[in-house]
């Protein structure tokens, strides 16, 4: 997708595939039929321009066809470079950060006004919590008690122009998250099973954290841990060798 | 009875009406509203919430309520609950097309000796560029209560600029509002010419008639309108030779410039002309009337 259509982005995408994977396959209450059906449980991805990974997860369980992919960039399709809520089974349209969470809240706010048993989750890069709406959020979601909210750091430490400790240092996450009244669990962003169990580890009373601890370009040699991935999109030949390297973890594993 | 008290009063008061019979409507606060909002906090604690002195959060927070299928009144005072969170009425509010209506209480210099921070000038110019956004602008207290029924019956986003207190009662009954008409006040079937004012300016260009600035002009109130409503104009500017725009707002970018755009095919041979805030109220600090009288109005 990213390579026909020129994009950028790709290691935004592969770092969080895992955590989609896990919550489309395990912990979202999500019928692919009815995508907006009243008693779903509620996904919002803040990290728009992470969109080909939900993109292809929202196709693969059926909410739309596999084909539609290939029109991913393209003049007038309705899947945008940035994650867009004219796409069967996106809640809501992001691109700009730090409006995912406090969206978010919103929604967990209003399943508590409604006593309903649905539950929300979002899912953050770690560069956008330089912004200080999700600092507001933060602080609004817990002081109403939403523990029907579920945020997830995608926390690969790298952001658009630099590493996060190099840019706005976010340390000590963990500390200044729990000090927001959270719950704040640390996880293996890529190991399924610690995922799955960390996001189900919420406290009544309290919104839960998930800090994911990720490798950018996940699963891609050359991609991983690299800056320059944020931007560029594969030729043919990169193109041939991401593949190949996916082919094998995925042998592997 | 409304008008004594102003155009606040008047908002809240028909608020907690519509709130009995329309369960879904929510009042989220931006840390303000000190003495006017308690009565509504105090029927509808569950629907009533205080989002702190974070207009970003508040705002993307209302979409998330929205979303969910309340109508919800994001409540501030002038540039609060817009420009601080410009971006996200326009991404989150405005382009979900979800029923939150912006709240702002000091439209054009109502606190005008709060200073600058606090004058809304540059309201209409950002509302109007959005393009699923109704601009609610009601003219005295009795147009307030008509703006929130509609908004109310016709969910979707709206900006409510409401003046503060005090505002004078030019009707004297609940009008019917319509996105994009105009609302007769005063004048003859007969008339050539026309002051068409929006928001708290109403007052004031009655005023300019009672003293004969403007002879045999009706009177017009456009309290609802936006991009979508630029259409309904030219045609209600037909019977007219002469059309003057009035507004508590900077010149620029505000309701005047729209009105213009809306004739800008060339066709109407009406001369308009604008009344509207000049540049000389920007820093200036003084009593509504000392501003407006400033600025022009």
């Amino acid at each position: 997708m990213v390579h026909r259509a020129r994009a950028s982005h790709i290691g935004s995408a592969l770092s969080i595939a895992d955590i989609l994977a896990v919550l489309y396959a395990r912990v979202l209450r999500f019928d692919p039929a009815q995508p907006a059906a009243p008693d779903r449980d509620r996904f919002v991805l803040s990290k728009g321009h992470a969109c080909v990974a939900l993109y292809a997860a929202l196709a693969e369980i059926g909410c739309f066809p596999v084909k539609e992919l290939d029109e991913y960039g393209q003049d007038f399709s309705r899947l945008m470079n940035h994650v867009s809520h004219h796409v069967p089974g996106v809640e809501f349209s992001t691109g700009s950060l730090g409006h995912g969470l406090p969206f978010a809240a919103g929604k967990a706010l209003a399943g508590k006004i409604a006593k309903q048993p649905w539950q929300v989750f979002v899912l953050l890069s770690d560069g956008e919590m330089d912004e200080g709406s999700n600092w507001e959020a933060l602080m609004f979601a817990a002081h109403h008690g939403l523990d029907n909210l579920t945020a997830i750091i995608d926390y690969n430490k790298l952001q658009s122009l630099d590493t996060v400790d190099n840019t706005l240092g976010l340390e000590p996450l963990r500390e200044k998250l729990a000090a927001f009244n959270w719950s704040v669990v640390e996880a293996d962003g890529h190991d399924h099973d610690a995922l799955e169990s960390a996001i189900g580890s919420g406290s009544p009373g309290l919104p839960l954290v998930v800090i994911a601890h990720t490798v950018k370009g996940k699963g891609v040699s050359f991609m991983e841990n690299e800056v320059l991935w944020h931007y560029r999109n594969p030729d043919d030949g990169l193109l041939d060798r991401a593949l190949k390297d996916i082919a094998g973890s995925q042998r592997d594993a | 009875m409304p008008g004594r008290k102003g155009m606040r009063d008047a908002f809240l008061n028909e608020l907690l009406a519509l709130a009995e019979v329309q369960p879904n409507v929510v009042l989220v606060v931006g840390d303000l509203g000190f003495g006017v909002v308690e009565p509504f906090a105090d029927r509808f604690p569950e629907r009533f919430f205080n989002a702190g002195v974070a207009e970003q959060n508040m705002m993307s927070l209302c979409a998330g309520l929205a979303s969910e299928g309340c109508h919800v009144f994001a409540y501030s005072i002038a540039n609060f609950p817009t420009f601080r969170c410009a971006e996200q009425i326009r991404n989150d509010v405005d382009y979900h097309n979800l029923p939150v209506t912006i709240v702002s209480v000091g439209g054009g210099v109502a606190y005008g000796n709060l200073g600058y921070s606090h004058h809304a000038l540059q309201d209409y110019a950002l509302m109007r560029v959005l393009p699923n956004m109704l601009i609610a602008a009601p003219g005295d207290p009795w147009e307030t209560r008509a703006c929130l029924r509609y908004l109310i019956d016709n969910p979707g986003p709206s900006y409510l600029r409401l003046g503060k207190s005090g505002e004078a009662s030019v009707h004297s009954h609940v009008p019917e509002v319509s996105p994009g008409q105009w609302l007769k006040v005063q004048g003859q079937p007969e008339s050539t010419s026309a002051i068409v004012t929006t928001g708290a300016t109403l007052a004031i260009a009655q005023a300019w008639l009672a003293r004969g600035e403007y002879p045999e002009h009706n009177l017009y109130s456009l309290p609802l309108w936006g991009m979508r409503q630029k259409q309904y104009q030219a045609a209600q500017v037909e019977q007219f030779q002469r059309v003057v725009t009035a507004e508590d707002h900077i010149a620029d970018a505000g309701f005047g410039s729209w009105f213009r755009e809306a004739l800008h095919d060339g066709r109407s041979s009406c001369e308009v002309s604008s009344r509207a805030l000049s540049a000389e109220v920007f820093g200036k600090v003084g009593a509504q009337s000392t501003l407006n009288a400033l600025g022009g109005l």
